[in-house]
């Protein structure tokens, strides 16, 4: 069992370079495999002529779509790990990474810088995204604290806490919108989500804290699965729990306002990639951790694959791609759950 | 003396209601002690209590001569185990690695399970007559068999001393009978000490060395089964009038008579 989920996480990293490699051939231009090969062998220093190859093609490789992709294989890493670690720590299935409101912070954040109409960014992270971060971060602080009895957490309260907030700042936000008729297209867009316009530092300044977040979950997967099964439990097999709930809380929260301030509201992606994977492995993190992962990573890398090709020129918000085959596809895990018992 | 656990003039409150009052009790390596009480009485809190899961307003409770709050989390996860009553499992867990999990106090972080791991957990899954479903979902199996799962994941820590909510509430006579009999078993030969609720005054009586009578969270009566099960303390606890007959001269049974 051990080696078949070895076997698996190796399935799924080459199908994941595999993906970005073709993916990068796809758009209006089509750019032959061997070409991008080269071209990103070139771009890592490697000792490789690239004189044949039309100039424009390097530009669309290294700076339009590989930025791109490597971008929604993140953004789909992240909320498809934050999405794991909500479901055990709020015990609920069911949950996703916006439960704490991030999404509808950042969304707040987003119309605010749009309605004022500051949008040139430093080090090519917009006003609007660092709105976005901060606006979504202070309101999972919100959250989080409203939900605090004195120095434990109930994670219902957070539950019953993040609806609450949400619906407040989705008023408001209608209401800027109201406000600020011109402005309806971009603030609609921006909070469909989109990976148009994704370039290196955004990556480089998404990475880092994916990585540590990742390890520090990671290092947490045996006491999740101590603690799925119950917090008394957890507790007699020598886990500290409020320790586990708050590490897991903040890092994940922190992921989610990252992931959600580059990239708008993407939504399914943290829900369905998980139960997916659940389905094949059980609850089991260690295992349900990583291939999350890496599915998740492929799933949003797919979906905005199809956004920006599907229609020629056309480019449609990502967020709509993974609601229309996300959908159909949660419900129908639903349905086999329900026979299964499997959650 | 060799106490394992000594609790000594436990106070708890919920909010501000007053829950246990003034608990003492010693336990010696090797017993079998029931609690027993009406609904309510506070068996489950004075357990979680005992496990540090609760923390008493008043007095001290000592594991192993240690004070419990005292002891690292996977310190006291190695000496005492638990399993408590509400086993409901949301998520999807093969049993094998739900009594995997025992070991969790013995593992450190990003390391896997080690090959003497492997091996305790089959000992104890065998033990307890589990071995043959250990590729089942824990959903797929009766509450008897669940009850067995989650005391081969406690065995798997290697306790010394084992606390046990309602372990047979849910189950039919045999399955009774046999789980009782494994915790027997248990004391008898390996030196661990068991505390379990019961709700079953009979089989408590026939399988305690001693049994603390609850009542309204306070200790009405804590001694061995013939002196703790007398019919002026069942109807006072209970408010039910029964009779009273003794086997063997020694363990007593009751059959209840009116309210
Ligand atoms: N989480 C809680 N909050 C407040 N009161 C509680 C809680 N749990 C139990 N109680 C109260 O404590 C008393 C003892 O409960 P418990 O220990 O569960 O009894 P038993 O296990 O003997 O049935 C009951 O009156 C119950 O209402
Ligand atoms: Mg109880």
């Amino acid at each position: 069992m051990k080696s078949k989920r070895f076997i698996f996480i190796v399935i799924l990293l080459i199908s994941l370079f595999s993906l970005i490699l073709i993916s990068t051939t796809l758009g209006t231009v089509k750019i032959p495999i061997k070409n991008v090969l080269k071209i990103i062998l070139y771009k890592l220093n490697l000792d490789i002529d690239i004189s044949n190859i039309k100039a424009s093609d390097i530009f669309i490789v290294t700076n339009i779509r590989l930025p791109r992709i490597i971008l929604a294989s993140l953004v789909g890493a992240i909320l498809s790990l934050v999405g794991t670690s909500y479901q055990a720590i709020f015990k609920n299935p069911m949950a996703d990474p916006y439960v704490m409101g991030a999404s509808s912070g950042a969304a707040f954040g987003a119309t605010l810088a749009i309605s004022i109409g500051i949008g040139s960014g430093i080090l090519g992270f917009g006003v609007t995204n660092l709105l976005a971060f901060i606006s979504a971060m202070l309101t999972t602080v919100i959250v989080y604290n409203l939900a605090k009895v004195g120095s434990k957490i109930s994670t219902t309260s957070i539950l019953l806490a993040g609806i609450v907030m949400t619906a407040f700042l989705s008023s408001i936000i209608s209401l800027m919108m109201i406000f600020n008729h011109e402005e309806l297209g971009k603030i609609v867009t921006w909070t469909m989500g989109s990976f148009n316009g994704a370039n290196w530092n955004q990556i480089i300044l998404v990475t880092i804290p994916v990585l540590i977040g990742l390890i520090v979950i990671l290092s947490f997967s045996k006491e999740m699965n101590a603690f799925v099964l119950g917090e008394e439990n957890a507790q007699s097999l020598g886990v500290n729990i409020e320790l586990m709930k708050k590490t897991i809380l903040v890092i994940s929260s922190f992921l989610a306002a990252c992931a959600v301030s580059v990239s708008g509201i993407i939504g399914f992606v943290g829900l369905i990639v998980p139960h997916l994977f659940r389905l094949i492995f059980g609850s089991n993190h260690k295992i349900l951790l990583p291939v999350s992962v890496l599915g998740g990573a492929i799933f949003l890398l797919i979906c905005d694959t199809l956004a920006r090709t599907i229609l020629n020129g056309i480019e449609i918000p990502v967020g709509i791609i993974t609601s229309i085959f996300g959908g159909p596809f949660f419900l129908y895990l639903l349905k086999r759950s329900k026979k299964n018992k499997l959650i | 003396m060799s106490c394992v656990i000594d609790v000594k003039d436990l106070h708890f409150k919920y909010y501000n209601q007053e829950i246990l009052n003034n608990i003492n009790i010693k336990v010696e390596k090797g017993s079998f002690v029931s609690i027993l009480g009406p609904n309510g009485s506070g068996k489950t809190t004075l357990l979680k209590n005992i496990c540090n899961f609760l923390k008493p307003n008043n007095g001290t409770i000592c594991i192993k001569d240690k004070e419990v709050f005292k002891y690292k989390n996977k310190e006291l996860a190695k000496n005492v185990a638990v399993v408590h009553q509400n086993n409901d499992v949301n998520f999807d867990f093969s049993i094998y690695d739900i009594v995997l999990m025992g070991r969790l106090p013995y593992q450190k972080k990003f390391k896997s399970e080690s090959k003497k791991d492997h091996e305790i957990v089959k000992k104890n899954m065998k033990k307890t007559e589990i071995w043959k479903f250990k590729d089942k979902s824990i959903h797929e199996i009766s509450g008897g068999e669940r009850q067995r799962v989650m005391i081969a994941r406690a065995l798997s820590q290697q306790p010394d001393i084992l606390l046990l909510d309602e372990p047979i509430s849910a189950l039919d006579i045999k399955h009774q009978m046999s789980i009782l009999s494994l915790c027997k078993d248990l004391v008898k030969d390996k030196d661990i000490s068991i505390i379990t609720t019961l709700h079953d005054i009979n089989l408590a009586a026939r399988f305690s060395d001693l049994i603390i009578l609850l009542d309204s969270g306070e200790i009405k009566s804590f001694d061995i089964p013939k002196k703790v099960l007398t019919a002026e303390n069942i109807e006072s606890v209970y408010g039910v009038k029964v009779d009273l007959y003794l086997k063997d001269k020694n363990i007593p049974y009751i059959i209840p008579k009116a309210i």
